[in-house]
């Protein structure tokens, strides 16, 4: 066997190494990107997750406004950080639906009495069946959704402050 | 003293879970009490990715969304759909990262091409040593 074949193993192996390395470092993106981007909002139909807040349907994405969709939870630890986001693109007039994933009425409610509630409706996916269908893997998770009920961007993970801009250009961009 | 406490009250300490509080869904963790439908709902199960326990399936993980994902599962093929429909509904919203089973995409031809490429080489060497130790 020649010399350049006796090395091919020993390469292998430190490009192995490498690569095991180099993921340690750098781990891969955990996330999964929704592919209902670019499509219409499935058709579903949710009972109001509250009472005094109407539920949600797929026809109430679709008003001609462009409006926010986010997918939380009273038991979602990061949701808490993102309430105030939340709150805060709504007084600066965004409209914002809910769909409330494996959830009661009394832990929303405590859940808003602690953080406020900036959500026009609110649906009850008590078994994920309406998150599953738009794709989404984990809450919380929020929606940019045009005035025909296109879904133009999704938000994986808590909103944060520094989302705000891009968020109001982006309902801006797809009025 | 205070460390003692310290310990004792960590181990009472509930750990802050990132679940809900509402029980697995019906058929989360039931069988369906036709044998072939079950049989195709848990073949199905275990070829779908978790999408929370990323690594496991849907029928060995123990997260929610796997219960209420094998409950989608479970209530269509009880209604009469197709695992292959199932699974294709469900690559419509995760892309195929959610199927265990390799498909035919261009990304995959490597996977296929793989075995008979070994196949080849391991011949070529074969044959070599073979001749080499019929010349010796």
């Amino acid at each position: 066997m020649s010399r350049g074949l006796r090395l091919i193993p020993i390469i292998l192996l430190l490009w192995l190494v490498a690569g095991l390395a180099w993921r340690l470092v750098k781990p891969g993106d955990t996330a999964i990107p929704s592919q209902m981007v670019e499509r219409s909002v499935p058709s579903f139909q949710l009972p109001a997750a509250i009472p005094g807040k109407p539920g949600l349907a797929s026809p109430d994405l679709a008003t001609g406004q462009p409006r926010l969709l986010n997918i939380f939870a009273s038991w979602c630890v990061p949701c808490v950080g993102e309430a105030p986001v939340l709150r805060e693109l709504q007084q600066r007039g965004v409209r914002i639906d809910a769909i409330a994933v494996r959830d009661t009425p009394g832990a929303l409610n405590a859940f808003f009495a602690r953080h406020g509630n900036p959500y026009e409706r609110i649906g009850a996916d008590r078994h994920s069946e309406v998150q599953i269908a738009l794709g989404s893997a984990g809450v919380p998770e929020t929606f940019v959704i045009d005035g025909k009920g296109v879904i133009r961007r999704q938000y994986i993970g808590p909103l944060s402050a520094s989302n705000i801009p891009g968020v109001l250009r982006e309902l801006e961009e797809v009025r | 003293m205070k460390r003692i406490a310290l310990a004792l009250a960590l181990a009472a300490a509930s750990p802050a879970l990132g679940d809900s509080n509402l029980p697995p869904a019906y058929w989360a963790n039931r069988q369906l009490p036709d044998p072939k439908q079950e049989e195709q709902a848990q073949a199905l199960m275990a070829e779908l990715r978790c999408l929370v326990c990323q690594g496991q399936s849907i029928a060995d993980s123990d997260a929610e969304l796997a219960g209420d994902m094998r409950d989608l599962v479970r209530r269509r093929i009880a209604a009469g759909e197709k695992p292959n429909t199932i699974r294709s509904w469900l690559v419509q919203r995760y892309g195929s990262w959610i199927s265990y089973k390799p498909t035919d995409e261009p990304a995959a031809w490597p996977l296929w091409l793989a075995p008979l490429a070994l196949l080849v080489a391991g011949g070529w060497l074969a044959r070599r040593r073979i001749r080499l130790k019929a010349e010796g």
